[in-house]
């Protein structure tokens, strides 16, 4: 009986996950085109002056779009699979902002340090 | 584990419980859902090497000497495109319209093929100006990254097909239900990939 209510539980948390709405859908697309078209007219009108900031912005971007993506058009929700897809994808994010963030940092120290003449070795801790 | 016994008989009769009683494919999702993850952390690996060596030209060509924004503008529309077809190929194999599933993958897949076309157009013509994978760090990294995506397109397209043949001799039968949602989560999931390639390669690329 508890075995079959846990199959139960599974089917429901399927319904859950996959079943999306015309509406949806629909304007989950019309938030990826808007979220797409203001960064690349942002890069190609070059309208914000400082490229800093400008990377800023459309790195911004790209994050609420992937949101939007996950929410709409692979309808994450904590609920989905009692929890465990959003758990699987919290461990997976820490994961990816540990790589990326510990690969640019580490090697762009490394660069920074080996540039030859701009430090004196001796100088050096 | 327990084991009841049957005491009618003169011998006692001992029959092993089943442990768990999972519906078929009940756990298909969840463990789709973790190879995407390690998927994405593949895709985090070659996102942090390109990070790394994305500006080391090598004294060949930069990224605003390559890319062509136009082009991949119009390559992500065809990718955009192609999630929201593949949404409503969902919404017609819930109402269970073997047609409209069947036309809307047609399209996805359709606009996939337009995405890897533009790709490859892309690539050969950066090869054919000498912008070949060995030139620079920054082009290896470039092709290593973009280029599995595109290959991760190229099998969701096979799969694609595929699942189009089995819909068509079998109908939306409960196992290719499941197997359309697992391809639903792939191709969606390479659109999120590919907010991340346009976003940290080709845009920020020509702010560089």
């Amino acid at each position: 009986m508890s075995a079959h209510e846990h199959a139960e539980g599974h089917d429901h948390a399927h319904g859950g996950a996959a079943h999306g709405s015309f509406r949806g859908y629909l304007i989950g697309f019309v938030l990826s085109v808007i979220l797409t078209a203001i960064p690349f007219w942002l890069v190609m009108s070059g309208a914000i002056d400082d490229k800093q900031a400008t990377a800023i912005v459309i790195m911004a971007f790209a994050v609420v779009q992937i949101v939007v993506h996950m929410v709409f058009f692979l309808h994450m929700n904590t609920a989905s699979e009692g929890g465990w897809s959003m758990l699987a994808l919290i461990f997976t994010l820490i994961l990816v902002v540990i790589v990326l963030t510990g690969s640019l940092w580490v090697m762009y120290h490394l660069n920074a340090n080996m540039m030859p003449g701009l430090h004196d070795m001796r100088e050096m801790p | 584990m327990a084991s009841i016994a049957t005491t009618s008989g003169p011998e006692p009769v001992f029959h092993l419980e089943e442990e768990h009683a999972h519906a078929e494919g009940s756990s298909t999702m969840l463990g789709f859902w973790l190879y995407l993850m390690s998927d994405c952390l593949i895709f985090a690996m070659l996102f942090a090497a390109y990070g790394v060596l994305g500006g080391n030209y090598a004294a060949g060509p930069a990224p605003k000497d390559l890319f062509d924004l136009d082009l991949v503008a119009v390559n992500t529309a065809m990718l955009l495109f192609s999630s929201i077809t593949y949404g409503f190929a969902m919404l017609a194999m819930d109402k269970g319209r073997v047609a409209a599933t069947q036309a809307w993958l047609a399209v996805t897949a359709l606009f996939g093929l337009a995405f890897l076309s533009i790709e490859l157009y892309e690539f050969s013509h950066m090869i054919h100006e000498g912008a070949t994978p060995q030139r620079s760090a920054f082009l290896s990294s470039f092709f290593t990254l973009v280029g599995t995506h595109g290959l991760h397109v190229t099998f969701g397209l096979v799969w694609l097909v595929t699942l189009m043949t089995q819909v068509a001799r079998f109908g939306l039968i409960e196992a290719n239900r499941r197997r359309l949602m697992c391809l639903s989560m792939f191709w969606h999931f390479l659109d999120v990939v590919w907010i991340g390639v346009f976003t940290f390669v080709y845009l920020m690329g020509m702010l560089r």
